[in-house]
């Protein structure tokens, strides 16, 4: 559902409840014709956090620069508070930026640094000076004040960076990668820090990011990026549980899709003839039998048990372990159904690796609910 | 075995070591000595012509009595005389105001280098070091060609009718401004660029993003970056620009002259070669200070800032 228009393929959350803070209509930008943001359209609330997710190349960072003003769209329109930003110069605009090199003044101290951004804007010094004090101990670099940012190390240097954008209390701060040079540790408290920061600021973040779960675990929404274009836009939940298209699905996450033609259809509840057998499976949106669909099923919707599930024999699939991978937490499965389709199967370690019951050649039963499985169209 | 290796490495190393300091030896501080004790000497109608010589035959008595004939009297002499002060503080002067002349010449010179599309960068790069082609003297005598009386310069200003009267640009400071100027520009341009190069364009974008303006991110930004870069570069024309010798004497007047022109005239004319070497001693003293700077300036560099 690669439609346009947040209000369209986006979630119903609070944050898209509120008026929009940044509204992108139609925007269009073009590098030697070849387009990189290709018509794109969405809003964004005031206090919301905003994830966008996309592969390499596929349009984040140009979005971004373009509200920051540095790209100039083609086509399209950018509102700021309902206003259209273009003519404004990037040194006017409202909107801060964290970039993804940090760029910090290496000439300048980090208090030096944290004040550039505050000196422009003509205020006394002691204001300067406490408004930078304050958040040097917001981002706990309160004794770091009189170093270099080459005498920094780099969770510091992203510190500074964090600090020297928010001092100015922008309305829309933009963060591309900003996590990208730390470690997984550091990655995962700065996470938090940036989520409490932004619930303590309450300005909207838009945050740029190829990691999947950094979005999920930041983001109010997330909007899903290909190729210029939004592929869908939503809550974490929403895109995960119910990915509008086959590349969504196959972006977020692990997920087995089966393809196949709508063979009964009441509402909500479908059935699919597919390669795999005939599955009940839900679906959003409205089909007719005889379509041909996709069912997407993430590995962790299986049920995976060694003996043939009594009872009705509802989503059953039953095949052989070919390949077993132990990841701590839970563990992953392939299985060859009988039908020869491979699928991916995963579950949660609850007993000792040493009791699991599932090993290799084992014939296996995967069973699944109903609402479990996505009908996809496109 | 690897005992031999290992002390062959050692040697290795300590050769290798070594061989820059043979080197300064030999070819600096061996001569430099040699000046200096010139500079101590007095002249001789002799050959050589200065005395003490010393005489090694006459053993320990002789380099006694070497030592006692040495003496300050050149330098005081130099002191005494205002012609050498003052050519002294003329050369300090004019290396003065052409650094600065250049600095102001070179830093847009640099800065449209290295805003111009990367890949015109190493055309214009090598158009600065172009003059470099052609030989330093010859193309001195071509501002002489365009400085004179008939001149280019003189042809094009009446021809723009600028003035109506031809002005005599040679044998002036003005020429050598001219001439000192257009020399030593790649100097100043090159380290400008290199530090200019070395800048991340997206610190421009931060600033602008902080709100600063355009021409004000080139105070607070670019021409603090740039400045390592100016500076090197204003030292690589000031300290030999004081010792300037072919560009006064060819553009310049003959009523003032610059210190590399007062030896010159010491050592060939005056065959005074103990004077000379003072001369010479003084002027590196007198460079030693802005030499020294330039060092801690590089070392500063290598080791990142
Ligand atoms: N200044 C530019 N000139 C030409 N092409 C550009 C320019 N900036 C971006 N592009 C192209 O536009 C497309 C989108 O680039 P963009 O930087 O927005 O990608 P991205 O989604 O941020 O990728 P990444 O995750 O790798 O940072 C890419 O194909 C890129 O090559
Ligand atoms: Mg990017």
């Amino acid at each position: 559902m690669a439609k346009d228009g947040a209000g369209a393929a986006g979630g119903m959350t609070d944050a898209a409840a509120r008026p929009p803070l940044v509204r992108f209509e139609a925007v269009t930008k073009r590098f030697g014709g070849v387009a990189a943001v290709n018509n794109l359209s969405l809003d964004i609330g005031a206090g919301e956090f905003f994830g966008l997710l996309g592969p390499s190349g596929c349009g984040k960072s140009t979005l971004l620069r373009m509200l920051a003003g540095f790209e100039t769209p083609d086509e399209g329109r950018i509102l700021l508070d309902g206003r259209d930003i273009a003519a404004m110069p990037p040194h006017l605009r409202p909107v801060n930026m964290m970039f993804q090199s940090y760029a910090l003044f290496p000439h300048l101290t980090v208090a030096g640094n944290v004040a550039f951004g505050l000196k422009q804007e003509h205020l006394s010094r002691p204001e300067i000076e406490r408004r930078v004090a304050e958040m040097l101990a917001l981002v706990q670099l309160h004794d770091l004040g009189g170093r270099k940012p080459h005498q920094l190390s780099g969770g510091q240097r992203q510190r500074v960076a964090l600090a020297r954008a928010l001092v100015k209390r922008p309305k829309v701060f933009l963060l591309d990668e900003p996590l990208a040079a730390l470690d997984k540790k550091l990655r995962a408290e700065t996470q938090f820090e940036l989520m409490a920061l932004q619930e303590k600021l309450g300005l909207s973040f838009i945050v740029v990011t190829h990691d999947q779960e950094e979005a999920m675990t930041m983001a109010d929404r997330i909007g899903v990026m290909s190729q210029g274009r939004l592929a869908q836009v939503g809550t974490a939940a929403e895109i995960y549980e119910q990915p509008a298209t086959r590349w969504v699905a196959e972006f977020i996450g692990d997920v087995n899709l089966l393809e196949g033609t709508v063979s009964e259809a009441a509402g909500e509840a479908v059935t699919v003839t597919t390669s795999a057998g005939t599955l009940r499976a839900t679906s959003p949106g409205a089909v007719a039998p005889g379509q041909s669909v996709a069912v997407a099923i993430r590995p962790e919707k299986f049920h995976i048990s060694a003996e043939q599930p009594a009872g009705e024999a509802g989503n059953g699939l039953a095949g052989e372990v070919t390949d077993v991978g132990y990841l701590g937490d839970m563990s992953l499965y392939k299985v060859k159904l009988d039908t020869g389709i491979v699928v991916k199967a995963a579950s949660v370690n609850v007993t000792r690796l040493l009791q699991r019951p599932i090993g290799w050649n084992q014939r296996v039963w995967l069973t699944f609910a109903p609402d479990a499985a996505v009908v996809l169209t496109s | 075995m690897p005992q031999t290796g290992l002390t062959q490495t050692r040697w290795g190393r300590r050769l290798v070591i070594a061989l820059p300091y043979l080197w300064l030896a030999l070819f600096f501080i061996l001569p430099f000595l040699i000046v200096l004790k010139l500079s101590l000497s007095q002249t001789a109608m002799a050959q050589p012509p200065y005395l003490p010589v010393l005489d090694l035959a006459a053993g320990w008595q002789g380099l006694k009595d070497f030592i006692g004939a040495l003496s300050f009297e050149n330098y005081r002499f130099l002191f005494s005389d205002m012609l050498y002060v003052g050519a002294y503080l003329r050369s300090l002067s004019i290396a003065l105001v052409s650094t600065v002349l250049l600095a102001l010449l070179g830093l847009p010179v640099a800065y449209a280098v290295a805003r111009a599309p990367r890949r015109w960068q190493p055309l214009l790069i090598t158009a600065v070091i172009l003059p470099f082609w052609t030989a330093f003297l010859i193309r001195i005598y071509a501002w002489i060609n365009i400085l004179q009386r008939e001149g280019l310069l003189n042809d094009l200003l009446m021809a723009l009718r600028i003035i109506d009267q031809p002005v005599a640009w040679l044998a002036s400071d003005t020429a050598v401004y001219i001439g000192i100027v257009y020399s030593y520009l790649p100097f100043m341009v090159l380290p400008v660029y290199a530090a200019l190069e070395k800048m991340d364009e997206s610190l421009l974008e931060a600033a602008a993003d902080l709100g600063c303006p355009r021409w004000k991110t080139f105070w607070l930004v670019t021409l603090p970056l740039a400045l390592p870069g100016i500076f090197a570069g204003a030292l690589l024309c000031f300290i030999p620009i004081v010792g300037e010798f072919v560009i006064p004497d060819l553009l310049g007047g003959s009523q003032s002259v610059m210190i590399g022109q007062t030896l010159w005239t010491e050592f060939f004319s005056n065959k005074d070669w103990p004077v000379a070497s003072a001369l010479a001693v003084m002027l590196f003293a007198l460079l030693l200070i802005p030499i020294v700077i330039y060092q801690r300036l590089q070392t500063r560099e290598l080791e990142g800032r």
